[in-house]
């Protein structure tokens, strides 16, 4: 910053309490992480934050098995593996005539898409479940995972037409003249220029699956069906001694992936995620 | 060669508005997945729920048979009863608290001191805020519950400090999931407002120092008027997202004790699935739409996208 140029006695002051301040912040923010971190090596872990008497991976090996973390993680991983992928690619499609072709519904779409980008998904899933039942299709993975990406599509149409808008239209038109369908040119033209594009709404589509709770924990019931978001929080709530150890265990693990997905989002992206800077008006 | 000419360009007027048509009509046929998965999972969903609210509709028994109209009962007793004034009450007591100042003003203020900082502090308080922000929801409310618990974290310091100890989330528990939602959301703020920042232009602020303007003046009168179109978005993003938390009241409180934090959403599921009120539960979350419906709309209005 420029302004760091005059360095006058005052101004390192001020900068001192700046830096005592975000120190504060910083140690505020960490203080309810420390018992997680804890917890997770203690087998005899309580709520209360004390280092382990005796460290132990015991928590971990504890819950490493099918019924409780495995197939949880599997189900997590098709259930929002697959609603990321349907997510993209029916976004991708929508998208594209959206963002080239001038019709008078096209505006009113656009806001709508907009509009339903904010409406709150939590108030749906009463009507939903109800519609699910009617369909007979509570209990249904693929259903779930379908629901699952309904609700990302707006967003993600709204965030790819941006990306297609980027892409010049006379590379599409060259094609044209050559013959090639609309859809060839979306698929042989935009799509390899709009790639880092679409695989960061892919990433972040799951990463949003992943941590819902709600809507698996309303339209799954069989417990072999459980994603990891919904195993966790009935492994906490049915025992009556909840053993925290294993819980803290537990929930690292089931945090691991998408902690790492936002690394690699984020490092991709240059330090900071976009996605919050695509917010700026 | 005449005839010839004029049958082609007779065909060539028939057929070519016509195929022209169809060509518009399929080159937006892509659209139709989209629209049906939204119709039948958005549109459909919000439209049933208009009709059952007018309904008796249940999850066991008479009602889940044979739903009986009862016409604007279920919003007469909704407007009657004081969990759902109360529930109105709580969700504006946690948006405002945990979003509008909470995470808001924390995001900002963070921003705001980061900036001159090195790198290496600004990289190290970044990570921090936004490690709580990347963690599951799921994962946050555990670690809140057991911060807050009667032998967790808080009620250590305040304990070893003599002020003694509570069991915060049944004394205070909405003041516990404002402080757990803060701490979850405070990231997307931070960089909205890192990002805002950023853009703004160092010698408009120089010129305002040689102007002799203090600290606090150039921040009300120089920076603050130039990110507000941040300030706005964030602020409207951040409050629908906080509409509808579910997740963290839920596992922290389950909106007890009693009906003490049961906001719109968590009430909207304690009535339709605890209850087993689906016609009373979908009246409530009509409500809760209507709601987000409102700042959803004041959303689109001041994003104006040119579309």
């Amino acid at each position: 910053m420029a302004t760091m140029g005059i360095d006058t006695p005052r101004r390192r002051a001020a900068g001192m309490v700046c830096t005592g301040i975000l120190v504060l912040i910083a140690v505020a923010f960490l203080a309810p992480l420390i018992w997680l971190v804890l917890s997770c090596f203690d087998s005899a872990a309580q709520t209360s934050v004390k280092l382990p008497d005796h460290p132990s991976i015991d928590n971990f090996r504890a819950v490493m098995n099918t019924d409780m973390l495995w197939r949880p993680l599997w189900n997590g991983l098709l259930l929002c593996g697959g609603s990321a992928l349907i997510t993209v690619v029916i976004a991708t499609l929508a998208a594209y005539p959206l963002s080239r072709y001038q019709t008078r519904f096209r505006k009113p779409f656009l806001y709508t898409v907009l509009f339903a980008t904010g409406l709150p998904i939590t108030a749906i899933m009463v009507p939903v479940y109800g519609l699910f039942l009617r369909l007979q299709l509570i209990d249904s993975m693929p259903a779930t995972a379908v629901f699952l990406a309904t609700t990302s599509l707006p967003f993600a149409i709204w965030l790819i037409k941006g990306f297609i808008d980027n892409v010049p239209i006379s590379l599409e038109e060259a094609s044209w003249v050559d013959g090639a369908s609309p859809m060839a040119a979306l698929r042989y033209i935009v799509v390899p220029l709009i790639a880092p594009g679409m695989s960061v709404v892919l990433i972040f589509t799951f990463i949003q699956a992943w941590g819902n709770f709600f809507v698996p924990f309303i339209l799954l019931q069989s417990p072999e069906k459980l994603p990891a978001s919904v195993t966790v929080f009935t492994f906490f709530g049915q025992y009556g001694a909840v053993a925290y150890g294993q819980l803290a265990a537990y929930s690292v693990l089931y945090s691991m992936p998408v902690v790492v997905l936002y690394l690699i989002v984020s490092r991709a992206m240059g330090g900071a995620f976009r996605f919050a800077g695509a917010a700026k008006g | 060669m005449a005839i010839g000419e004029d049958l082609a360009g007779a065909v060539g007027r028939v057929t070519a508005p016509r195929r022209a048509r169809a060509a518009r009509a399929t080159r937006h046929l892509p659209l139709a997945p989209a629209l049906i998965m939204l119709f039948l999972f958005f549109l459909g969903p919000v439209l049933w729920s208009v009709y059952s609210s007018f309904t008796n509709a249940a999850l066991t028994g008479d009602g889940a048979q044979n739903p009986q109209w009862v016409g604007l009962e279920n919003f007469r007793r909704l407007f009657s009863d004081p969990n759902v004034t109360n529930g109105i009450w709580l969700t504006v007591v946690f948006v405002l608290g945990s979003a509008v100042i909470g995470q808001n003003l924390l995001g900002l203020g963070i921003a705001l001191l980061m900036r001159g900082r090195n790198r290496w502090l600004r990289g190290t308080v970044g990570a921090i805020v936004v490690s709580a922000w990347v963690l599951p929801e799921v994962v946050s409310a555990f670690i809140w519950y057991a911060f807050l618990g009667q032998d967790g974290t808080l009620n250590q310091v305040t304990k070893a400090l003599g002020i003694g100890s509570q069991d915060w989330l049944y004394s205070s528990p909405m003041l516990a999931v404002i402080i757990a939602n803060t701490w979850r959301g405070t990231a997307f703020s931070m960089l909205v407002y890192n990002a805002a920042l950023d853009d703004v232009p160092t010698d408009v602020q120089e010129a305002a120092e040689l102007d002799g303007a203090t600290g606090w003046r150039r921040l009300w009168s120089v920076v603050l008027p130039l990110i507000r179109p941040s300030i706005v978005t964030n602020l409207m993003l951040i409050t629908l997202q906080t509409l509808s938390v579910f997740t963290l009241i839920y596992v922290m409180t389950a909106g007890g004790p009693g009906f003490a934090s049961s906001t719109l959403p968590v009430l909207m599921y304690q009535q339709a699935f605890k209850f087993s009120e689906v016609g009373y539960g979908t009246a409530i979350s009509l409500l809760l739409l209507a709601i987000g419906a409102v700042f959803s709309f004041v959303y689109v209005r001041v994003l104006k996208p040119e579309a």
